[in-house]
C-alpha cells in the first residue's frame, strides 16, 4: 500500500451505510490522545527528537496483529495529497499545515489512523460507520493497548492521561457522533434542540460551516469533558443524547411526510434534477442537494440509491480530491465541472447497480 | 457594523438563538462572543487555544485579566514558561503538569469539573502504578507494627516491601 492506493480507495469503511441509526447517524469516532515519557510534547519537539518518536511508534506499530498499518510520512507527500487526507478525516486539517516530523499510520480499511506529532504524540482513532460507538471504542482501547505494550505512556495517578492541552487530560478520550439532521433543520428545531447539549457537557458543530447555517445539515456531536468520568460514562452519556436527537430527527421527518409530503418530495426531486443534470456545482450546493436526496432515500420517496453513494460523494467532491484526480490544481471553476461530472455519473450509476440485483 | 456588546471592535461572529420560539441575533466581536459563548446555543467555532487563554486570563467573579504572580516560572524539564503556556494554550511537556500543578488543578476543575481521573489505567505501566499504591500502603502497615513494636509482623512486611521493590526494578 501507500498513498496513492491510500487516496484511490475512496470508500473508507466508516462511509458504508451501515450500522445502528443509519438514516440519522452517518459515523461514530472515537479519538484518544496519548504521549509519551521522556519527550516533550510535539509544540517542543526537536526534528531529530521527532524523528526517533516517529521510529518508535512505528515498530510499535508493525506488531499489530490485525493486519498492516501504512506509515505516511507527511513531509513525504505533496500539499494536495495531505489535504486529500484531510478530506478523507484521516487527518486534522491543522495537522497538515506544518507536515514536518509528522506521519500518520492508516489501516487497510482506513477505519483507525494513528496521526503521529500531532496536538499530542498520538492520536489514535477510529471511525465507524452508524451509531457505533461501543464498537470504535473498542477498536481505540485496542490500538491504545497495542501501543502501550511496547510504549511508555505518560499517566499520572491523579489526573490521568497527561496531553498537551488541558481540555483533554483524563481519559484523552473524544467521542463523537456525526448526524444528519435535514428535517430539524427545515422544521427550525435545530438550534432548540442542540442548544441544550453544552448543559449536558456535549458540544455540536457543524461539519461544513456553523449553526443553523452548517452546511449539507451534517452536524458532529462530541463530548466535552474528558476528566473525572470514565470512558463508559463518557460514551453512555453521548450514545444517550444522541438516541433522543435520533427521535427529535425522525418525528420531525415524519410530521413533515405527513403534513407537507408534496413540497417534500418536491424539493427531493429537484435536487436530484439538479444534480444529475446540472454542469457547474459549487461544493456548498453539493452539500446542500445531497442532503435533500438523501433525506428523500431515507423517507423512501426514491427507492434505487445506494445510502453510501452519499457519504462517498460529501469526500470525493470536496476541492483537495477533485483537483487529484483531475492530476493538476484546478481553479473553483473547473473544480465545479468536474463535481457534477462525478455527482452525475456517481448517482446514476448507484441507480443502475441497484436495479441490476 | 460594530460588536454590540462592547462596541468597540467590528462584529465578525453572528449567532443566532432561539429563546422560547423567539430568535434573537447577535453580532459580537471575537472577544466578546468567547465571553458570550457559555450560554449560546450553537456555538460559534473558536480555537482552542483562544479558549483556553481565556479561562487562564478571565478571572470568573470579576471577568478582568488576571495576571498570575509567577508567570516567569518556567518547567524545569521542557524550559517552557507558565506565561507561554497560558498564550499557546499548550503545556510543553509531561512534567509541566506537576511544575505548574497549583495553577493547573482549578483549571482542570473548571474544564472538566474533576480533577480526579476515573478512566482507563496502562496495562503495563498501570501495574506499576498498582504496586506502588501496594508498597505505600504497605509502609504505612509497617510504621504501624513499629510504634506498636510488633517487630515480627513488621519484619514480615519489610520483607514483602523489599520483594516487591525488587519486582519494580527488575
Ligand atoms: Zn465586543
Ligand atoms: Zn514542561
Amino acid at each position: 500500500m501507500s498513498i496513492e492506493s491510500i487516496i484511490q480507495k475512496t470508500v473508507s469503511h466508516w462511509m458504508q451505510a451501515s450500522g445502528r441509526l443509519n438514516d440519522v447517524v452517518i459515523s461514530s469516532r472515537i479519538r484518544l490522545a496519548r504521549n509519551l515519557e521522556g519527550y516533550p510534547f510535539p509544540l517542543e519537539l526537536s526534528e531529530s527528537q521527532a524523528l526517533e518518536l516517529i521510529n518508535q511508534v512505528k515498530e510499535a506499530v508493525a506488531k499489530a496483529p490485525d493486519g498492516p498499518f501504512e506509515y505516511v510520512s507527511l513531509s513525504e507527500i505533496s500539499p494536495l495529497e495531505r489535504h486529500v487526507l484531510v478530506e478523507k478525516h484521516l487527518v486534522s486539517p491543522q495537522y497538515v499545515e506544518n507536515p514536518m516530523g509528522r506521519g500518520v499510520a492508516i489501516n487497510d480499511d482506513q477505519s483507525i489512523s494513528i496521526m503521529v506529532n500531532e496536538e499530542d504524540h498520538l492520536r489514535i482513532q477510529c471511525f465507524l460507520p452508524g451509531f457505533n460507538l461501543e464498537e470504535a471504542w473498542d477498536c481505540a482501547a485496542k490500538v491504545d493497548d497495542l501501543l502501550e505494550a511496547s510504549l511508555d505512556i505518560a499517566f499520572d495517578e491523579k489526573i490521568g492521561f497527561l496531553t498537551a492541552c488541558p481540555t483533554n487530560v483524563g481519559t484523552g478520550l473524544r467521542a463523537s457522533a456525526m448526524v444528519h439532521l435535514p428535517a430539524l433543520v427545515m422544521t427550525n428545531q435545530v438550534n432548540r434542540v442542540l442548544g441544550s447539549l453544552p448543559q449536558l457537557g456535549l458540544t455540536v458543530r457543524g461539519l461544513f460551516g456553523e449553526g443553523s447555517d452548517a452546511m449539507g445539515n451534517l452536524f458532529q456531536i462530541s463530548n466535552q469533558v474528558t476528566l473525572g468520568k470514565t470512558e463508559e460514562d463518557i460514551l453512555a452519556n453521548l450514545s444517550a443524547v444522541t438516541s433522543q436527537i435520533v427521535d427529535k430527527e425522525r418525528e420531525a421527518r415524519q410530521s413533515l411526510s405527513e403534513g407537507a409530503k408534496e413540497q417534500l418530495e418536491d424539493r427531493v426531486w429537484r435536487a436530484y434534477g439538479l444534480l444529475t443534470n446540472a454542469r457547474l456545482i459549487p461544493g456548498q450546493e453539493a452539500l446542500k442537494l445531497l442532503s435533500d436526496v438523501r433525506l428523500g432515500a431515507d423517507l423512501g420517496f426514491i427507492s434505487n440509491l445506494e445510502l453510501e453513494v452519499f457519504n462517498e460523494l460529501i469526500v470525493s467532491t470536496g476541492p483537495a480530491h477533485l483537483q487529484y484526480f483531475a492530476g493538476q490544481e484546478i481553479n473553483s471553476m473547473a473544480r465545479a465541472g468536474q463535481r457534477a461530472i462525478l455527482i452525475r455519473s456517481r448517482l446514476i450509476n448507484a441507480d443502475r447497480e441497484e436495479q441490476r440485483c | 457594523m460594530y460588536c454590540e456588546e462592547c462596541k468597540r471592535k467590528p462584529a465578525t461572529v453572528h449567532v443566532t438563538k432561539i429563546i422560547d420560539g423567539k430568535k434573537h441575533e447577535s453580532h459580537l466581536c471575537a472577544t466578546c462572543a468567547q465571553k458570550d459563548q457559555m450560554d449560546v446555543g450553537v456555538q460559534p467555532s473558536f480555537a482552542i487555544p483562544n479558549f483556553l487563554a481565556a479561562l487562564f486570563n478571565l478571572n470568573p467573579e470579576i471577568a478582568a485579566p488576571f495576571v498570575p504572580d509567577n508567570a516567569d516560572d518556567t518547567c524545569k524539564k521542557c524550559g517552557v514558561s507558565f506565561n507561554k503556556i497560558t498564550q499557546t494554550g499548550r503545556l510543553g511537556c509531561n512534567q509541566c503538569y506537576q511544575e505548574f500543578s497549583d495553577r493547573l488543578e482549578p483549571l482542570l476543575r473548571r474544564i472538566h469539573g474533576s480533577g480526579q481521573h476515573l478512566g482507563k489505567v496502562p496495562q503495563r505501566r498501570g501495574g506499576l502504578i498498582r504496586q506502588k499504591h501496594e508498597i505505600s500502603q504497605l509502609r504505612v502497615n509497617l510504621q504501624q507494627f513499629v510504634a506498636r513494636e510488633e517487630f515480627e509482623q513488621a519484619a514480615v512486611i519489610r520483607d514483602e516491601i523489599r520483594k516487591l521493590e525488587q519486582g519494580l526494578e527488575g
